[in-house]
């Protein structure tokens, strides 16, 4: 009994506790899986589908899949790698990301995973869609054009910040990213940049005013190293060049 | 400011009446939108204040379901049910004809706000289409003297009360009867028996009997009820998955309209073995005519002591159900997504495990099954494990209903043994020239004449009940791009490969149907396919790209025959894109078009 449960990830033991996901386990064991949606400081949400893992034969979502002792979860292996690629596609394809012009490249989770996953062009034929920049906030900015719909930043503003600025709404592809309140602006709302739910958004749909290219295009944090080396921008503090307020 | 007080008064009362509860949302919106014919931002802050949520949350279930509007509606809303089987019988044809006669666009108002025509996904009426709601009641059997009709009707501004009975008419069409239509059931029967013999033994039959649950998954019903039996928690509920969204089934309909006392027993049944005091039926939205005559149904229940406080006068047996009607989302027949209606959201299939069984409807132990599942329930209570197990196959015990529509003589309802063959049913139903079958629905597979010899049951073809006949005259390629079209509508948009590969299937099939595919797109359409099935959180995403992946298989002709000779072709239409600057410089020299052949006919 004394025994810890394991399972093998890639051919690697992985320890784990009762109710970790294989995600939580993976990440305690330093091996990264990427992810979008999952952030560790909140409660698996499942819908970017970008961290899914063979587990015994079966795909399924690490960070919502409860490890169990005895399981084979595959990774890194080509099919694996090749639906993670498509997924980065659809995403890249659904909004409108335009790295070379944007203030996060470099610093942003969806190019660095995009990269990781070893994404070179987006393959599947642009949406287009159109989706106006909200400026109304004094010290932020919201480029909707960017949103993946992971929803850490309505998670963190409704579990941390006390304050349910954001919420999804809309059906299917429709689906989009809207501000709590009856004007749809966030000027209205009482969002600071110093919330959360400012510093989780893992492209650059959440942007702070008055400052911007402060570190040259080539020297940023993915710049300088994989994501699976550095971790995610959202656990990073500012000073490492992350996105998170110490 | 007299109008807006008036308002909100209207939604004051209609919360009222729903004690204030939130999770009556989706309830409330329904019966503010009736009232006032769309959710205005004004009534939307009016439900969120009444209710105590945000404005943003009452707003994110409007815009979910696709019968609450956001934007103005007219006061008579017409919606053509656009299944393939309502196209096969000319839906189209009559959408124009009805938009023309009323003046008013597809998908458009009328200026006088009258009047909206559109279109919406099956209304479960496929064999006695071409088929339509208005103001969310079934019309059916639609033909143009009929739609002249309607014409006038509204134009007179005629209330609905008044319209011709027989427009709203909606037959049952039993052409096959077996064990679970065919044989008396005396009510209470079953509530008598679980009584007598206590919720061990009928639990012990329910495993005899091998049932499994026949929205089509397959999961045995037995185990799901004894894992909610044992779950602890002193509150625990039935839930009877009435939200037929499946296109081309239409079976439940019929229990419920015919056989509700066989449901609602079974329901109460359950109640008795897991220990639950409370059920719900979830009927689709598409099935709001008959929520009158189903609450009369349990009315007279109550009165007759089969529901209610001490059933059959056993003051330990209370069991009562409610009725909840959906509002057009075909997510919400998946149990986790119908349950996150039923607490009044947005219908977003939940991460499983855990399982409903254990935390269902409020967190609480949930046992969700669908129509045909009670039904059959009832009867094992009373007739015994065994006797439901000597019909069927190995692994599939007892009968099927089948819901049959298409090109067939006799569509309707055909109930047969488990195990039957796909010829045996086209015989049955008169279908002489069948070049394929779509089985289960779009969600399920497509099946060409030389799988007709494969039987029904789940060790081979597994179905909810849906059975669409396409005969030799019919382009299956029609069908998939209904299919791809339904997807993209119905998608719930919380994942990524569901979200966006419905679209982008989509595109795919409407490029190859429209002659502009190459090979390279069916090659695309494979891999994406695959990123569906396996990447999707849940079934409508896993289950979206079948129609596609099964036609390329059964198929390949239906595509290959449109496809361009060439190795690539570009996404988008070069010479659309260039019409309008064509028409606007006025050009017609040679170095303005790309195509001879659109050159020849613009300069003869």
């Amino acid at each position: 009994m004394s025994e810890e449960p394991r399972f093998t990830l890639d051919g690697r033991t992985v320890p784990f506790q009762d109710g970790q996901t294989i995600m939580a386990a993976a990440l305690a064991a330093g091996i990264y899986i990427p992810h979008l949606c999952f952030n560790p400081e909140f409660t698996p949400h499942g819908s970017c589908r970008v961290c899914l893992v063979k587990v015994n034969g079966r795909m399924q979502a690490s960070c919502t899949t409860p490890a169990a002792a005895g399981q084979v979860v595959q990774s890194e292996i080509d099919e694996v790698r090749e639906i993670r690629r498509g997924l980065l596609q659809m995403l890249f394809v659904e909004g409108n990301h335009v790295c070379p012009a944007c203030e996060k490249s470099g610093a942003c989770q969806l190019q660095a995973v995009a990269y990781y996953v070893g994404m070179l062009a987006p393959h599947y034929t642009h949406f287009y869609p159109r989706r106006p920049v909200d400026a109304s906030h004094p010290d932020a900015l919201i480029d909707f054009n960017r949103c993946i719909l992971c929803e850490l930043c309505v998670r963190a503003s409704r579990e941390v910040d006390g304050k349910n600025v954001f919420a999804v709404q809309g059906r299917g592809i429709k689906a989009h990213l809207v501000v709590n309140t009856p004007s749809g602006k966030l000027g209205a709302t009482d969002f600071s940049l110093s919330d959360k739910a400012a510093q989780v958004c893992p492209t650059g749909t959440i942007l702070s005013k008055h400052s911007g290219y402060e570190i040259p295009i080539g020297q940023r944090l993915y710049d300088r190293k994989p994501i699976n080396v550095v971790g995610d921008v959202a656990a990073l503090a500012v000073s490492k060049g992350g996105r998170r307020h110490d | 400011m007299a109008e807006s007080s008036t308002l909100a008064q209207t939604i004051r009362d209609i919360v009222q009446r729903h004690q204030k509860l939130p999770t009556r949302l989706l309830q409330i919106l329904r019966e503010v939108q009736d009232r006032l014919t769309w959710l205005s931002t004004e009534a939307i802050n009016v439900v969120a204040e009444e209710l105590g949520i945000s404005p943003a949350k009452v707003r994110s279930v409007a815009e979910f379901y696709s019968f609450l509007y956001t934007a103005p509606r007219g006061s008579y809303d017409i919606l053509f049910s656009d299944n393939i089987t309502d196209r096969m019988l000319g839906n189209r044809e009559l959408l124009h004809y009805l938009a023309d006669r009323l003046g008013v666009a597809i998908n458009g108002t009328r200026a006088d706000g009258r009047v909206s025509v559109g279109t919406t996904s099956c209304t479960g009426m496929c064999d006695q289409g071409p088929a339509a709601l208005v103001n969310g009641y079934a019309l059916t059997r639609l033909t143009k003297p009929r739609l002249d009709r309607i014409v006038e009707l509204v134009n007179a501004k005629t209330p609905l009360e008044q319209w011709p009975r027989e427009f709203f008419e909606v037959v049952s069409n039993i052409r096959r009867a077996d064990i679970l239509l065919g044989r008396h059931f005396a009510d209470g029967a079953a509530l008598r028996a679980v009584l007598k013999r206590g919720p061990e033994a009928i639990l012990e039959e329910m495993v005899k009997s091998g049932l499994r649950g026949q929205g089509g998954a397959g999961f045995k019903s037995a185990a799901k009820w004894q894992s909610c039996r044992n779950a602890p928690g002193e509150v625990k509920y039935v839930v009877c998955n009435a939200d037929e969204g499946e296109p081309g089934t239409f079976k439940d309909r019929v229990l419920m309209q015919d056989y509700a006392d066989l449901v609602f027993e079974g329901m109460t049944v359950c109640g008795r073995v897991i220990g639950a005091r409370q059920g719900f039926v979830y009927l689709r939205g598409e099935y709001r005519y008959m929520v009158d005559a189903l609450k009369a149904t349990l009315q007279r229940r109550r009165e007759a002591g089969l529901l209610g406080a001490a059933i059959l006068g056993d003051a330990s047996f209370e069991f009562d159900i409610d009725i909840h009607l959906g509002a057009g989302a075909y997510v919400c027949g998946e149990e986790s997504a119908l349950i996150e209606s039923l607490e009044g959201k947005h219908g977003v299939p939940r991460i499983r495990p855990p399982f409903p069984t254990t935390h269902g409807y409020l967190n609480k132990p949930t046992v969700v099954n669908n129509v045909e599942t009670f039904a059959s329930a009832a009867k094992i209570a009373v007739e015994g494990g065994n006797w439901f197990a000597s019909r069927g196959t190995a692994e599939s015990k007892g009968t099927k209903l089948l819901s049959l529509s298409g090109d067939c003589e006799r569509p309707g309802i055909y109930e047969y043994p488990f195990g039957v063959t796909v010829r045996q049913v086209l015989e049955d139903c008169g279908a002489r020239d069948a070049q394929g079958i779509q089985m289960a629905g779009p969600a399920g597979h497509m099946i060409s004449a030389k799988l007709f010899d494969r039987r029904i049951c789940f060790e081979d073809l597994a179905t909810g009940g849906s059975f669409m006949v396409f005969d030799q005259r019919r382009d299956i390629l029609d069908g998939i791009r209904n299919f791809a079209h339904f997807f993209v509508h119905e998608s719930c948009g919380f994942c990524t490969p569901c979200r966006v590969g419905t679209s982008l299937m989509r595109d795919l099939v409407d490029k190859v149907h429209t002659g502009h595919g190459t090979r390279a797109d069916l090659e695309e359409m494979r891999k994406l396919g695959q990123i569906m099935r396996v990447a999707s959180h849940c079934g409508l995403g896993q289950t979206a790209p079948n129609p596609v992946l099964d036609s390329l298989d059964q198929f390949p002709e239906s595509y290959e025959r449109r496809l361009r000779s060439t190795a690539f072709e570009p996404a988008f239409d070069m010479n659309a894109a260039l019409e309008q600057a064509r028409w606007l410089t006025g050009r017609t020299d040679p170095d303005a078009y790309l195509d001879e052949e659109i050159l020849s006919r613009a300069m003869p």
